[in-house]
């Protein structure tokens, strides 16, 4: 695994940015929609992001699915921990995890849209 | 043999699984990247599965993804687990 030169790019990325995630487009253009919902949900939590587009970097394209044995893309990372992709990500905004996983891990959760 | 087919059934022998939806989802996304004519490109899945109750959720959609791996490599773009133990 570590042989692997790209991982080292990839760690470096998620050890230096509390909240990483490897996307297709930029947080300001998604070019899929399942990236898009993650940007959604990483805004609405008012969570800053670093956002890393994988379409233009093959090697980190697909490196990052090596990286955490997780074949698709999205892929979020908070602290260096790989959490999900887009349906284990919005699971987790669904049911409130998310808010309480930010929370216990000292982000301060400003909601865009309280209800 | 259909791609949704192909998707259950492998999902079944690898889960046995209480409940199991595949759902196919291409229509939805006609005209946008990765999407064919005649569809079977975008699927959803819904598996409930005992099996599930021990991993959390990182470790039951790696599970699903590796049953379906033969899938993802070729004409499946985009598939969507809900993966529970109950």
């Amino acid at each position: 695994m570590s042989d692997n030169p790209v991982f080292e790019k990839i760690k470096q990325e998620v050890d230096d940015n509390p909240v990483v995630l490897f996307m297709k487009g930029t947080p300001v253009f998604p070019q899929c929609g399942f990236s898009s919902v993650c940007v959604q949900v990483l805004s609405n939590l008012g969570i800053p992001f670093k956002g890393i587009d994988v379409l233009e970097d093959m090697d980190i394209r697909e490196g990052v699915k090596a990286y955490s044995n997780w074949p698709t893309i999205p892929q979020l990372y908070v602290k260096g921990e790989f959490v999900g992709g887009c349906d284990i990500v919005r699971e987790m905004y669904e049911s409130g995890e998310l808010i309480e996983y930010f929370n216990t891990n000292g982000f301060d959760v400003k909601l865009a849209n309280p209800e | 043999m259909s791609v949704a087919q192909s998707i259950e059934e492998k999902l079944r022998a690898a889960f046995d699984p209480v409940s199991l939806a595949v759902i196919d989802e291409s229509h939805q996304h006609a005209g946008h990247v990765g999407a064919r004519p005649g569809g079977e490109t975008h699927f959803r899945v819904e598996i409930t599965a005992k099996i599930f109750a021990d991993l959390n959720r990182v470790e039951r959609q790696r599970r699903v993804y590796e049953v379906l791996q033969e899938e993802l490599d070729g004409p499946v773009h985009a598939l969507s687990v809900s993966a529970s133990p109950s």
